[in-house]
């Protein structure tokens, strides 16, 4: 029987997805909406098999209004061809993504015919710290950014004993928590979105994982409420996972308990920094907290607790199902394995890739991306958020792993690629950079809450043309003051995306000048 | 303005859902903030005292959680809010000129301007590969221009007032 394949992920939602799957449904079509392939600039991107688990092909930019005029076929001008075999896909290597855009996100049964669960299986077969060493060895390190080896992350609150809430008798219950970092706040970045929408119980298997490697026993998934869409995929998951027994009490009949809840954000990036994500879990402002104690031995009201980004965890299941000796001979250098790249802003073909760690910067811009959307040349590319550095377009042979962008000025961040063209003013840019801080910082250390007002009011005189030279300097050293005195990522990032505006591309903080005279 | 997707505030049903809460989880303030707002739509000053007696902190406390974050409002928000994606991936593809004709559309249109709310920046809505993105009534857009965001408003409008 015919089946039609129609994203319900938000992006796809964004360009009419939902009224392309209503039109298929009243012509009588049977219909599954499965998650996004990650080929964002082809949303709605409709695919139809001859049975349910047979292969596909597609059709790209669909509307509701061509659904309604016929059913789309082969000659169309908007006919992909065969799904898999579609250059931006087949070069991909994908592990954490394996299952996203292919099936139904929240259908068990999917979920298992395509792999889901082995991962948990070979976990639960293994002690906790077998579990541990395997993630150790797999070389995976924190995707939110830090790049913290998850496994050494693992043993330390793996060798910590559970303990009771901080204010509670030593009598009451002790706990440890895994808790998911899903405040994907930087700009540019969507796969933490993407992943929980298009296969939520990856996320909730590797926190199960997690949870047998450590002795876990709660979870919370700290999802920002600007994801409304993956709030509700997330929890429906929850709920589905516990009716198949995959959460709760003696998990797939083993000895595991444990079980996960959903956290909303309210509109705090900083809350995206794990101290201030703690604070904002116990209910509280989300100010940073000052390490150590570390989270790992004194985290979530007061218990050990694994704080992992969402595409780390995500890793997990393929690393437990398909080996960590596999998956570590991925990447070079120290970045082992696969990172999931995201590419945004002005780019003509924007969506997902993952690959290997080591793919140069330009292959991805260019190669996946196929350069500016406008068509005008390109001028400048942030890499990893809000917080990342503007590289030049000459600079992209850079290898996108951890230490190299870092020799090259830049931080990898959670692996998003924002593509500018050649009408963006970096100066502006710059000082967007400093007003977000002012608008985001926490409050609670000076240089990030007053450096950043300084900042924006520095280069707004530089931009003026007011005693440039001085100005400059003053606006260097204040940065200096923000890298090295703030107490999180926030304040001692801030200045990477200035800095970098301001010496790549000097003459946009010059031209104003000229222009104000 | 009234809004027809919340409830007027009643001190009853705040009270009947913030004790729950109170009682049952370890630090609850932000979550009885996010209660209150997700049933009447805002946190009227009445619930601040409420929460701070169920949790047992002080009202200063509370004020503190609820001045924090961005998302909690102490008035009730318009029928269609629209909120547009101010971060740099939007801004690489025009966020600043969308922000610039959305205000004009709205200088033009009283009506309009009194249904949307004023546009509080939003930054990023996870839809960075088909910008500039917007949220309109809580649903996401992509590609906005101001013929679409009013498209939008239009759909939203039409659902609030058929359910």
């Amino acid at each position: 029987m015919t089946v039609w394949f129609v994203p319900r992920d938000a992006a796809a939602r964004s360009m009419g997805a939902d009224a392309v799957a209503s039109a298929l449904e009243a012509r009588g079509e049977t219909v599954v909406r499965n998650g996004s392939r990650g080929l964002l600039w082809m949303e709605p991107l409709v695919e139809r098999a001859e049975e349910r688990h047979g292969p596909r092909v597609g059709w790209s930019n669909m509307t509701a209004a061509q659904i309604e005029a016929g059913l789309p076929n082969e000659q169309s001008e908007q006919y992909v061809g065969r799904v898999e075999e579609i250059d931006y896909l087949a070069r991909q290597n994908r592990w954490i993504y394996e299952r996203v855009g292919i099936t139904d996100p929240t259908d068990p049964d999917d979920y298992l015919a395509y792999g889901g669960l082995a991962g948990l299986k070979n976990a639960l077969a293994m002690s906790g710290s077998e579990v541990v060493q395997a993630v150790t060895d797999s070389g995976l390190r924190g995707r939110g950014g830090a790049g913290f080896p998850a496994g050494i992350k693992w043993r330390t609150v793996a060798d910590q004993p559970p303990a009771p809430h901080s204010g509670e008798s030593q009598a009451a219950p002790a706990h440890k928590y895994i808790c998911v970092n899903a405040d994907e706040g930087d700009s540019g970045t969507f796969a933490d979105r993407m992943l929980m929408e298009g296969d939520p119980f990856c996320l909730l298997e590797g926190m199960t994982i997690a949870a047998h490697a450590v002795g876990a026993d709660r979870g919370l998934v700290y999802l920002r409420s600007e994801y409304p869409d993956a709030i509700a995929t997330l929890q429906s998951a929850i709920w589905i996972a516990r009716e198949q027994g995959w959460l709760g009490a003696n998990i797939l009949g083993s000895d595991l308990c444990f079980d996960v809840e959903i956290r909303v954000g309210a509109g705090s990036y900083v809350c995206g920094e794990e101290t201030a994500m703690l604070e904002s879990l116990e209910g509280r402002r989300g100010m940073v907290r000052a390490k150590p104690p570390l989270p790992a031995i004194k985290g979530l009201f007061g218990t050990p607790t694994v704080i992992n980004n969402v595409l780390t965890i995500a890793s997990v299941p393929s690393i437990l199902a398909r080996g960590a000796k596999a998956y570590a001979a991925l990447g070079q250098n120290r970045s082992l394995g696969t990172q999931v790249f995201q590419l945004a802003g002005n780019i003509a073909r924007g969506g997902i890739v993952e690959t290997a760690f080591g793919i140069s910067a330009r292959e991805l811009i260019e190669d996946f991306g196929g350069g500016t959307q406008s068509g005008r040349p390109l001028r400048a590319v942030q890499i990893g958020g809000p917080l990342g550095a503007y590289l030049s377009p000459e600079k992209l042979d850079v290898a996108m792993e951890y230490e190299a962008l870092i020799e090259a000025g830049g931080m990898i961040g959670h692996g998003g690629v924002v593509l500018f063209d050649d009408t963006v003013n970096m100066a502006e840019q710059a000082r967007f950079a400093m007003d977000f801080c002012v608008e985001e910082s926490c409050g609670k250390c000076t240089p990030c809450r007053i450096g950043a007002v300084r900042g924006v009011e520095t280069i707004d005189k530089i931009r003026a043309g007011q005693n440039v030279e001085a100005n400059t300097e003053l606006l260097r050293d204040l940065c200096d003051v923000m890298t090295h005195g703030s107490l999180c990522a926030m304040g001692g990032l801030t200045p990477n995306p200035v800095l970098s505006a301001l010496n790549s591309f000097p003459e946009d903080f010059a031209s104003t000048v000229i222009a104000t005279g | 303005m009234s809004n027809a997707r919340y409830p007027e505030w009643q001190p009853d049903t705040a009270q009947a859902l913030i004790a729950p809460i109170a009682a049952a989880e370890p630090g609850p303030v932000l979550l009885c903030l996010q209660a209150v707002q997700a049933h009447f739509g805002y946190v009227p000053g009445d619930a601040i005292a409420m929460i701070a007696s169920a949790c047992n902190v002080s009202r200063a406390d509370v004020h503190g959680v609820f001045t924090f974050y961005a998302d909690l409002r102490d008035t009730p928000p318009p029928a269609v809010p629209v909120r547009l994606c101010a971060a740099e991936a939007c801004q690489a593809v025009g966020a600043r000129q969308l922000k610039a004709d959305w205000s004009a559309a709205c200088g033009d249109d009283a009506g309009l301007a009194a249904l949307t709310g004023v546009d509080e920046p939003i930054f990023c809505l996870g839809n960075c590969a088909l910008g500039p993105a917007a949220l309109v009534g809580g649903e996401l857009l992509g590609r906005a221009d101001v013929s679409r965001l009013k498209a939008a408003v239009s759909c939203a409008q039409a659902a609030g007032e058929g359910s």
